[in-house]
């Protein structure tokens, strides 16, 4: 899988006019040399043909080689590794809290189906969805930040301030309130109406009956006998999710100037820096794909019915 | 019943928006004559003091409403068109994959597969920046990071139709297998499709307006996302150039989303089902 999203972004690096020694000369404003040219072109081995280049892109891609990177003058892989774990950071805190607060939600308005408490969660869910996520985030930062001054208007942490280990964690958890709320709210919606709809199928399944013939009592049929199945679904959504959530931590980190990989992407694009672009989407994909064995791994721990091919007999 | 009206409600709120934002895109010139991206009045006058303005002027001056209605056509027709594109090519390779042979099947799914683990937005960023930003290479864009999830579902309702009889039918009856794919299969997978079409469109319209945002847009043309981005340096004294933008962006993707639900609650009721 990755090697095929490799082979793609290999394609897309051949489409694009011009190349990185052409982006480096343009920089120096040093156009015209031909013999420096060729020299930089065979430095960065992009003289070959077709083949030749994409054997060596792949041989360096084995290494964690994904290039250099002209616009922060050092190596792609150092740069996007620097950035990484803010992302990462940023997009779990926003799966976790977008997932349970859409549990959260989604089960009451199950409870509460066809009430005004269940129009309105789905209503709002729906109002959320539609919001761009930029939107969502520059207003937060009108109220929130500039208003109310609850919060600060950017940045990962306070720069100059020397604080204690536990005093640092809690200003990054300041700093990352707006935007891990905002990316949180905009994915809000699919998790409402997953769970809400698959507590309402439980609702009328046989073992919820079984269950209230037996004396149950209600809020343990809720908890155990709906809840618990509507899980899955939802934990699917999260994997399938988890690329859209980094699609959209790009324009989040660019609202709140956070220095993760989206905002690393955003710098690519303005200085059109290929190589550093497409490491990102490898990174990114690579992200994805972490992200879903995990996914697959948490199946078992949900459903005891999905286990390791050699747990036991079926 | 409840459910049922409520849905109706829903669907007729999204409807009217989305007809309002069409007149919208259709009138922009009768309303507000003269290019958007003109300078007509003095800069920064706040909304609702000025007759000539009633949502006021950005910092160069350019009519707010202007730019509103213009921007109404770009962002439904790349909204649109995008959504069309992957569409097309969703229904196109999800039938070829469900129809043809398992080594046909199995490339395609991987590509499929490929495509939907690449996040989308970083896709089509890359894309557009590979391109260049013209209102026509951001449809593509659109298109080439969006089309999986319908060729999944038409591939799966392909699959499922593929031994029916009335397909068995015309093999008999000699129709080649292009036909009979094209003819008979994809017509039967079109419905779970159509339920699909308002979230896909508002999709495209969230990515546009995010590349806009980004400063992937055309130059030429107005639109909300980059209207955002230019109010965006003046959040504290005029949030109203970021606010107004806004709200037409959600307003357009509730629109287009809740009328796909009626369409596809509608056409639910009245299907075979």
């Amino acid at each position: 899988m990755v090697v095929l999203v490799a082979l793609g972004v290999f394609v897309l690096l051949e489409m694009a006019e011009g190349d990185a020694v052409d982006a480096y000369l343009a920089g120096l404003g040093a156009a015209g040399d031909p013999e420096f040219t060729a020299n930089l072109r065979a430095q960065f081995g992009i003289d070959d043909s077709l083949g030749g280049r994409f054997f060596t892109y792949f041989v360096r891609l084995i290494q964690f080689d994904l290039g250099y990177s002209v616009a922060f003058s050092r190596d792609v892989s150092g740069v996007i590794l620097e950035r990484l774990p803010n992302t990462a950071l940023l997009m779990m805190s926003a799966i976790f809290l977008s997932a349970a607060l859409g549990m959260l939600l989604g089960g009451i308005a199950a409870v509460t189906r066809g009430g005004p408490t269940d129009a309105a969660i789905t209503v709002g869910a729906l109002i959320f969805n539609a919001m761009p996520g930029f939107w969502l985030g520059l207003m937060g930062i009108i109220v929130f930040a500039v208003k109310l001054r609850w919060f600060p208007i950017g940045g990962m942490s306070t720069l100059d301030a020397n604080l204690s280990p536990i005093g640092a964690t809690l200003d990054v958890a300041r700093h990352l309130v707006l935007p891990v709320t905002t990316l949180a709210l905009t994915y809000l919606a699919l998790y409402v109406r997953l769970m809400r709809g698959a507590m309402i199928s439980a609702a009328t399944s046989g073992w919820v009956l079984a269950a209230r013939a037996r004396g149950v009592p209600a809020l343990a049929i809720t908890l155990r006998h709906m809840a618990r199945p509507a899980l899955l679904p939802v934990v699917t959504m999260i994997g399938l999710q988890s690329g859209a959530l980094l699609g959209g931590s790009v324009v989040i980190e660019t609202v709140f100037s956070i220095p993760g990989l989206g905002s690393l992407a955003f710098e690519a694009v303005t200085q059109r820096d290929l190589p550093l672009l497409a490491g990102i989407l490898l990174a990114g994909t690579l992200m994805v794909v972490v992200a879903n064995i995990a996914i697959d791994l948490a199946y078992g721990a949900l459903d005891p019915r999905v286990g390791f091919a050699n747990d036991r007999e079926p | 019943m409840n459910r049922n009206s409520a849905l109706t409600l829903g669907g007729v709120v999204g409807i009217v928006i989305l007809a309002l934002i069409v007149l919208a895109a259709m009138f922009a010139a009768v309303v507000t004559p003269g290019d958007p991206l003109n300078m007509v009045g003095r800069p920064l006058t706040p909304p609702f003091t000025d007759a000539r303005f009633p949502l006021g002027t950005d910092q160069l001056g350019r009519d707010v409403l202007a730019g509103l209605l213009y921007g109404a056509r770009v962002s439904l027709g790349v909204g649109v068109a995008a959504a069309a594109a992957a569409i097309i090519v969703g229904m196109v390779v999800g039938t070829v994959a469900g129809f043809s042979a398992r080594v046909v099947d199995d490339v395609l799914m991987r590509i499929t597969e490929a495509f939907q683990t690449v996040p989308t937005f970083l896709l089509a960023l890359a894309l557009v920046s590979v391109l260049g930003a013209s209102a026509s290479n951001v449809v593509l864009a659109i298109a080439i990071s969006s089309w999986p999830p319908t060729a999944r579902l038409v591939r799966a309702e392909v699959l499922r139709l593929r031994n029916a009889d009335y397909v068995d039918a015309a093999r008999l009856s000699g129709r080649t297998a292009l036909a009979i794919a094209f003819l008979e299969l994809l017509p039967g997978a079109v419905q779970p499709v159509i339920a699909l079409v308002g979230i896909t469109v508002g999709e495209a319209i969230l990515v546009e307006s995010a590349l806009a945002f980004l400063g992937l847009s055309d130059p030429n043309l107005t639109s909300w996302g980059a209207m955002v981005a230019d109010g965006r340096a003046l959040l504290r004294n005029a949030p109203f150039l970021v606010v107004f933008p806004g709200v037409a962006i959600a307003g357009a993707v509730l629109a287009v989303t809740l009328t796909g639900d009626a369409l596809a609650a509608r056409l639910r009721i009245g299907g075979y089902r």
